[in-house]
């Protein structure tokens, strides 16, 4: 009986990280809208609703109602499932992020219960599988439209996915090298507590390595996620849009959806890994009220770096391919290496 | 009880979809039928206690060698060409040879020992198989990463049009 | 729990699924698929030993048969797309001659 009610209390923080995460898609297209806007010294989306907030909802319905066209010598199974797998790929990442410390709900549940899905002892390359299937979709997506501009963005958007891909993972092993494990939840609680009193023990404040190990992270996250700078798969031909080409109505939001929630993952995983996930202050284990403050921190720092995203969108022109390539393997793959090698030297000079 | 039923169902995945890969018309297919087996066969490294090799054979195999054998078919296009089958004339011999493949492979690995439950050890962690990498088999990581650096320079200069 | 020999048997279908694709495929990628598809075979043969014995050894080895794996289907892939220029199609039984 207890293995079934473990199972339907996953069944239900899946049911709350699915609602939050469909919510926050919303939030973020509007929230892009206006941002970009302000920072072009407009105000954006004002029309529907106050200062536009149910903009994103109208989108969606007129999403709905355009008509689903299907290329006619597609190959329909692939075309159909393309989209699926982008979108439920992008949702795996969300299944090892700890998003609050343990909570007894004010008293109400006698064993505390852990803000995470499920705290598995590879928590970390399970995001890397999610990611590296995330290829998948796109890649997919580009062939079975049976058209050369789709084929062509999509390998490009998939070879550049592939090489920011490599980075990413090794900027993270001077994460796992400070901390220790690949579970979220160790890493998350080696980030516990504060240096000389008011610096917290973050992984980005704890050596400058950490530091330039979280810029790498999140530079190799924006090109995984093909947001700008990075974008010129899908925005080289502005006419035509990269491996999306040929999608339409639904099929299009998903890919839309699916990549606003990478965004949100990537977003969810560096605060994790180097802003201390849900720690901060007033944010201990050990108090009633500690989670609903860990939760908060959370939220603030991964709304933080989503404004971080938007802010590159706004400002920086966009990186033509083969400057886009040659930055990620001549220039981020060498640092990388270099950084687990300085990574590796401070933890044993700081041992001695 | 629910490992038993989760092996019968990843075993019949796994040998659906590799045989399913076999009877494809299109290449892009069997690619797709092989990712497929493969995550099959993650999910019995993970009821096998090795989570770790599991994740890598996902992220490595399913990750980055099938994409890499999609991107040379889309690349080079090379399900617009029809490709005959032997079919007709070779498959009667080819599953006989492969049942009789089968049945030696089966007498040779069957062991009484093997009647035991595979289950004894407690899951494999990461810090393990780092250790032992790390100490026991540093000369064969060492050497890998030799083997890889040279099939990088190898792939360059075979594919390369003009050298 | 599941005894050994169920996974010794799938693995050893595995392979034979490998071996009777090698023979029965005329095209040289999905070739090289059942090849892939036989050494995924050996691997789950590796592993459900190294479970049972106890011994982590099954698993080092098998990170390293997809590390190999990963070469070779690199440098594998490299030669075909060598040969598709040099031929204009993989067909394995047009590629027979050993002048160019």
């Amino acid at each position: 009986m207890t293995g079934f009610l473990e199972f339907l209390l996953i069944a239900v923080k899946c049911v709350a990280v699915f609602a939050v995460v469909m919510t926050g898609v919303p939030f973020m297209v509007w929230f892009e809208r206006k941002a970009v806007a302000h920072f072009q010294s407009r105000l954006g989306p004002m029309y529907v609703g106050p200062h536009g907030i149910l903009q994103p909802f109208a989108d969606a319905i007129k999403l709905m109602f355009k008509e689903d066209f299907v290329p006619p010598q597609a190959d329909k199974v692939i075309y159909y499932i393309a989209p699926l797998i982008g979108i439920t790929t992008a949702f795996l990442g969300f299944s090892v992020i700890p998003f609050g410390p343990d909570t007894t709900l004010f008293g109400l549940v006698k064993t505390p219960l852990s803000l995470q899905l499920t705290d598995l002892n590879i928590g970390l390359l399970i995001v890397f599988s999610a990611t590296a299937m995330g290829v998948y979709g796109i890649v997919l997506a580009g062939w079975s439209s049976n058209s050369k501009y789709a084929l062509l963005g999509a390998l490009r958007s998939t070879a550049q996915m592939a090489s920011y891909e490599l980075s990413l993972g090794l900027s993270t092993v001077a994460v796992l090298m400070l901390a220790g494990s690949l579970s979220l939840n160790s890493i998350v609680s080696a980030q516990s507590g504060y240096f000389a009193g008011f610096v917290p023990r973050w992984f980005i404040f704890q050596a400058p390595m950490g530091f330039l190990a979280f810029l790498l992270y999140f530079i190799c996250g924006v090109a995984e996620t093909n947001r700008a700078p990075f974008d010129f798969p899908e925005a080289e031909q502005e006419l035509v849009a990269g491996f999306h080409t040929e999608y339409s109505s639904m099929k299009f939001a998903m890919f839309f959806m699916s990549e606003y929630i990478n965004m949100i993952g990537v977003s969810c995983l560096a605060t994790t890994l180097f802003l201390g996930g849900w720690n901060g202050w007033g944010a201990s284990p050990g108090t009633s009220y500690g989670w609903i403050v860990g939760l908060g921190w959370f939220v603030v720092k991964v709304l933080f770096l989503l404004f971080v995203y938007v802010w590159l969108r706004a400002t920086l022109p966009r990186l033509r391919y083969d400057q886009l390539m040659a930055f990620g393997w001549k220039f981020l793959f060498p640092l990388s290496m270099a950084n687990i090698l300085a990574t590796a030297v401070w933890i044993s000079l700081r041992a001695a | 009880m629910i490992a038993i039923a989760a092996f019968f169902l990843l075993a019949a995945i796994a040998v659906a979809s590799a045989v399913a890969m076999l009877f494809q018309r299109n290449a892009v297919n069997s690619c797709l039928c092989l990712v497929l087996a493969f995550f099959a066969l993650a999910g019995l490294y993970v009821l096998l206690g090795s989570p770790f090799i599991a994740a890598i054979q996902v992220i490595v195999y399913a990750g980055a060698i099938m994409v890499l054998f999609l991107f040379v078919i889309m690349l080079l296009n090379l399900t617009a060409r029809e490709q005959p089958q032997k079919r007709p004339r070779v498959l009667p011999f080819a599953v006989a040879f492969g049942l009789m493949l089968f049945i030696e492979l089966v007498v040779a690995l069957r062991s009484p020992a093997g009647q035991v439950a595979a289950s004894r050890a407690p899951e494999t962690t990461v810090e393990e198989i780092g250790t032992q990498l790390f100490t026991h088999y540093i000369y064969p990581f060492e050497l890998s990463s030799v083997l890889i650096l040279a099939a990088i320079v190898g792939a360059v200069m075979l594919a390369k049009k003009k050298l | 729990m599941i005894p050994l020999n169920w996974y010794l048997i799938l693995s050893a279908v595995l392979f034979t699924i490998g071996v009777v694709g090698v023979f029965f495929r005329r095209d040289l990628i999905t070739l090289f698929m059942c090849v892939e598809l036989q050494l995924n075979g050996a691997n789950l043969a590796l592993i459900a030993f190294s479970r049972s014995l106890g011994d982590v050894a099954g698993q080092i080895i098998v990170f390293f048969v997809i590390t190999v794996a990963a070469a070779e289907a690199a440098v594998g892939l490299a030669i075909m797309i060598a040969l598709f220029h040099h031929k204009e199609n993989l067909d394995s039984e047009r590629v027979d001659l050993m002048k160019g």
